[in-house]
């Protein structure tokens, strides 16, 4: 499948005072940092949550345990889809019971995943609250499921795909809404 | 992905790509065996029949563990308390249990192919959990999962397989999957255990022992079944033990220790020496751990691969 590049919506600055943003709000809405924990959903919403957790430390100066998690396992389309996705470790080091956690994913769409990231998180213990923080919500969802947090409101269409670059994985820090190209191959 | 065909049949069959996802996939599993809650909802829905035609104590828990950690349904079938008593042809017993609407069949069976004949004639995976002295790829997966807790690769690694090599599908298996990832394999055990020509696989075969342990950085030392010393293959188990135990004093000369491994049962004092068993430098309970996550990912990988074929 071939995709174009139709816009380009979030700059490395806007991402830096995105990730600000969000910081400051889970911080106000959590009144401080007791209790508070992140976990990033693989890949790069668990590149998102370190760096929301580092811009916490530079705010508050308290270190908020970060950890990752793989939904994979916990999907509804196992068993429908045509290819088993690779599974990602899963690195939460710390008790989850009663803690406020705030669960981060770079885009919010369907709401499958973190249905999914849910059931997983339940796994591990018994949270007082989980929050959920995006960088982008392109909305269609499938499920009852909203975000808590949201840097960037993106209405899309269901043709378009919205493509977050981290540096961390790809380079260069931006948001990219792209479309497939006509006559490419469908799925 | 060559899991293509749906079956995991031994490892000659599998390449270098398929080992190291599996290898990868399974490292991800073992996490979730460390859980508070060590079951994930992933395969819901699926039955596996384990179809066990030979006694074993570890490969069936751990297959049956791997089922139930992925949330699977499994049946357990021995020959011992089935129709195969009253005359029942292989065939005839997994077509029947087919017909119960299963997913999944492990199978271990005394005579070599089983798993084979059986991907041919039914629709479901086949995992071959051990048949006759040809295959056992799981273990071989696990071992080489252990042999990355202490290496960083396999590839260039100098691995000894040592023991019973003409009746040991674990050394087959290991033979075929440790020279896939790259690494050098040495054989060692006596002549009459160690087929002729075997060297045309791509391995060495070495006689002593001594000489063996000084040039590897692995050993995977096999069990030595007793029935082979009633067969006149070696004159006592205590002859095999001075010429090819594992004791301390023979590791002590060496220049730098050097990683040990056993596929199980062991028989303490005879190809092992039960201090070299329990060393620091031993795997063995580690192997046995990465069993249940290397069968958790070839079940995952095998199950989610019905619909490549498209």
């Amino acid at each position: 499948m071939e995709f174009r590049v139709k816009a380009k919506l979030v700059t490395p600055e806007d991402m830096r005072r995105i990730v600000t943003r969000l910081a400051h709000e889970i911080i106000e809405k959590n009144r401080g940092v007791e209790d508070l924990v992140i976990i990033g959903i693989h890949t790069r919403g668990a590149f998102l949550a370190e760096r929301i957790a580092r811009k916490i430390m530079d705010i508050e100066n308290h270190e908020i345990p970060t950890g990752y998690l793989d939904a994979t396992l916990y999907r509804d389309d196992f068993r429908t889809r045509l290819k088993q996705p690779e599974v990602q470790v899963t690195n939460i080091s710390f008790p989850l019971d009663e803690k406020n956690i705030v669960l981060v994913d770079d885009v919010l769409y369907t709401g499958r995943t973190v249905r999914a990231a849910l059931d997983a998180l339940m796994d591990f213990g018994r949270p007082a609250r989980i929050d959920l923080a995006v960088l982008v919500d392109r909305g269609h969802r499938e499920l009852p499921i909203r975000a808590d947090f949201v840097g960037k409101n993106i209405p899309t269409s269901v043709g378009e795909e919205v493509r977050v670059k981290l540096t961390e994985v790809d380079k260069e820090d931006g948001v990219n809404l792209v479309e497939q190209v006509a006559g490419g191959k469908k799925k | 992905m060559r899991f293509k065909d749906g079956h995991l049949l031994g490892l000659e069959y599998v390449d270098r790509e398929d080992i190291d996802l599996i290898l990868k996939t399974a490292a991800s599993f073992r996490e979730v065996l460390e859980r508070p809650i060590k079951k994930v909802p992933t395969l819901q829905g699926k039955t596996v029949v384990n179809l066990f035609f030979e006694n074993s104590t570890r490969t069936r828990i751990s297959f049956e563990l791997a089922e139930k950690r992925l949330s699977a349904d499994s049946v357990n079938f021995s020959s011992s308390t089935s129709s195969v008593k009253k005359g029942e042809t292989l065939l005839d017993t997994a077509r029947n249990i087919e017909a119960m609407k299963i997913d999944m069949v492990v199978i271990r069976h005394q005579s070599p192919g089983a798993p084979n004949f059986l991907a041919e004639n039914l629709d479901a995976n086949i995992i071959n959990a051990g048949d006759g002295a040809h295959e056992h790829p799981t273990q071989a997966l696990l071992d080489m999962m252990t042999i990355l807790e202490k290496h960083e690769t396999i590839d260039g690694l100098r691995v000894a397989i040592i023991g019973d090599i003409s009746h040991s599908r674990v050394a087959l298996s290991n033979i075929h999957g440790l020279l896939k990832m790259g690494a050098k394999v040495t054989l060692c055990g006596p002549a009459t255990l160690i087929p002729r020509e075997i060297e045309k696989l791509g391995v060495d075969v070495c006689y002593h022992i001594d000489d063996v342990l000084s040039s590897v950085d692995v050993i995977n030392v096999l069990r030595i079944q007793l029935e082979r010393q009633e067969g006149g293959l070696f004159p006592s188990l205590r002859e095999y033990h001075n010429y090819f135990g594992i004791t301390k004093a023979r590791l002590d000369k060496l220049a730098k220790p050097i990683t040990i491994m056993h596929p199980g049962p062991i028989n303490r004092g005879v190809e092992i020496s039960s201090d070299v068993a329990d060393s620091e430098h031993s795997l063995i309970l580690n192997q046995v751990t990465n069993g249940v996550a290397i069968r958790m990912a070839v079940l995952y990988l095998l199950a989610g691969g019905e619909n490549i074929n498209a």
